[in-house]
């Protein structure tokens, strides 16, 4: 009896094969004491705000891998376009892997309009790519820019909603920032003091969240001009030494002092395996 | 499908073991919401609260539920937030497309028969609950609900959302049949104001709009110009 092998043509988006075999792995690897390499997260306060001219994009600079910081200055604001950038909260990889895609097609796309891009367009990009992998790619962005029609604000969290605000909050730190913002936000503000809001945002995100430290990153985007300010401000400067613990030459005294004059008898060399 | 069913379970694993990051964060946003459309004779009036909500915390306090899908054809939504609003942005260009090959503005039905498709064609993955109300010239003002699962039927009032199990009652016995517009603008206001002072996924402002041949006449109610009753 014939048998029918029905070849499955590979299917687009995620391959879970490995779900089953990595839960095995880890399983043993708990039995003996270890645990398996944490996904390194930007643990984050990011922030955005509207004001008279445009719009301001504020994060903090810490990225953990679980209880750890792994990087005590990385950057969280991405490129998308001259008129647009990105904070990203979330994976520190997915939210890098999808600006700069989202940054690549809307370039070409730019080319192909003749136009300056629209953030409108960055954001209908971004939030039907991460629709189609059902909040799997774990990017929570705030997208701002200036464009033909004014200055844009929208929130874009990992299965693929947006909201278009004049202020928005994401990331583990974003109930502190929120607070901030909910008592001082007022429509139309001056650059300075837009400024000022979003320092003291991302500031009480950093002291107020385990997740998010560091430094002070800010982003002004008006039409014409951007200001990519890093670090806006050194809120945790590493401290300086008081002391020194190393003894200076002489705080021992010598007693007395023997020279030995060694001959070299034999030279060998044993070769290592380094593969 | 296999692959399809582990899925859920690995996702859940690895957002608990960071204490870092608290778990709204990895909860999936979700329009709580209380939702409601009435018919009358010459159009409907519509209305949403406008709370988003990731878990406990909520995201969006000012949410606009009410979407235009065409000139005089609106849609609220209640359900997750990315599936409706991914499913609202479809629908839209599909009635776009089909009214300019008509060269005339799309039928109601129409519209919230492309609803119907993707909701029950995709019912295992999504979870959106949308009424779809417009006017159009043949059978005037009409009101479809398209619940969670795929359903289509037309009524002449009707309510959804996690906050209108706590307004059918009220809906039951205050509907009346032609009711003026600004009768069915009190009525809606009521419901909603009721829902939100009982359901915790639903509150922030009231958005009301009423659609007509004569166009989309659109309000919000903020939280003192709300309706009051006795117990509050």
């Amino acid at each position: 009896m014939a048998t029918l092998v029905i070849s499955q043509s590979p299917v687009g988006g995620f391959s879970f094969e490995n779900c089953k075999r990595n839960a095995v792995l880890e399983g043993e690897a708990n039995k003996v004491g270890c645990s398996l390499p944490a996904a390194r997260k930007t643990g984050t306060t990011i922030c955005g705000v509207v004001f008279k001219d445009g719009v301001i994009l504020g994060a903090d600079t810490r990225a953990t891998e679980g209880m750890i910081v792994a990087d005590k200055n990385c950057s969280k604001i991405h490129y998308i376009s001259p008129n647009i950038y990105c904070c990203g909260a979330g994976t520190a990889a997915d939210t890098e892997m999808t600006t700069q895609i989202i940054s690549s097609n809307l370039e070409l796309h730019a080319l192909s309009t003749g136009r300056l891009p629209r953030v409108a367009t960055a954001n209908r990009m971004l939030k039907q790519m991460l629709f189609r992998y059902q909040g799997y790619i774990g990017a929570a962005l705030v997208l701002g820019g200036m464009d033909c029609n004014g200055p844009h604000l929208y929130s874009i969290y990992p299965h693929g909603s947006t909201d278009k605000l004049p202020y928005v909050t994401m990331g583990s730190g974003s109930l502190a920032a929120m607070a901030v913002f909910e008592d001082r936000y007022k429509p139309d503000m001056e650059e300075e003091e837009a400024k000022r809001l979003v320092r003291d945002a991302i500031a009480a995100g950093i002291f107020n969240d385990l997740g998010s430290g560091s430094n002070i990153d800010l982003c002004v985007i008006t039409k014409g001009k951007l200001d990519y300010i890093r670090p806006h401000d050194e809120a945790n400067k590493k401290g300086v030494r008081t002391g020194d613990y190393k003894y200076k030459r002489g705080t021992t005294g010598v007693l007395s002092k023997t020279t030995l004059n060694l001959e070299v008898v034999e030279e060998t060399v044993q070769t290592m395996d380094t593969s | 499908m296999a692959a399809a069913t582990m899925m859920p379970y690995f996702g859940q694993q690895m957002s608990s073991k960071s204490e870092l990051v608290p778990d709204w964060t990895s909860q999936e946003v979700s329009t709580g919401t209380t939702i409601m459309a009435v018919e009358y004779d010459g159009g409907v009036v519509i209305g949403a609260d406008s709370r988003t909500t990731t878990g406990a915390y909520i995201a969006n306090r000012v949410t606009d539920k009410l979407t235009p899908i065409h000139d005089r054809i609106f849609c609220c939504r209640s359900g997750s937030a990315a599936d409706t609003q991914a499913i609202a942005d479809v629908v839209t260009y599909q009635l776009g497309f089909h009214s300019i090959e008509l060269d005339e503005p799309p039928l109601v039905e129409t519209a919230a028969n492309l609803f119907r498709a993707s909701c029950y064609r995709y019912r295992e993955e999504l979870t959106a609950g949308i009424l779809v109300a417009g006017w159009d010239r043949r059978k005037g003002g009409q009101v479809y609900c398209v619940p969670i699962g795929g359903m289509l039927v037309r009524q002449p009032v009707s309510v959804g959302g996690s906050g209108s199990s706590y307004i059918y009652g009220f809906m039951d016995s205050n509907y009346k049949t032609s009711m003026t517009k600004d009768q069915c603008l009190e009525l809606t206001a009521s419901a909603l104001s009721l829902a939100m002072e009982r359901d915790g996924s639903s509150g922030g402002v009231v958005r009301l709009a009423s659609i007509s041949e004569d166009g989309v006449e659109r309000r919000v109610l903020l939280g003192d110009q709300l309706p009051k009753f006795s117990t509050h």
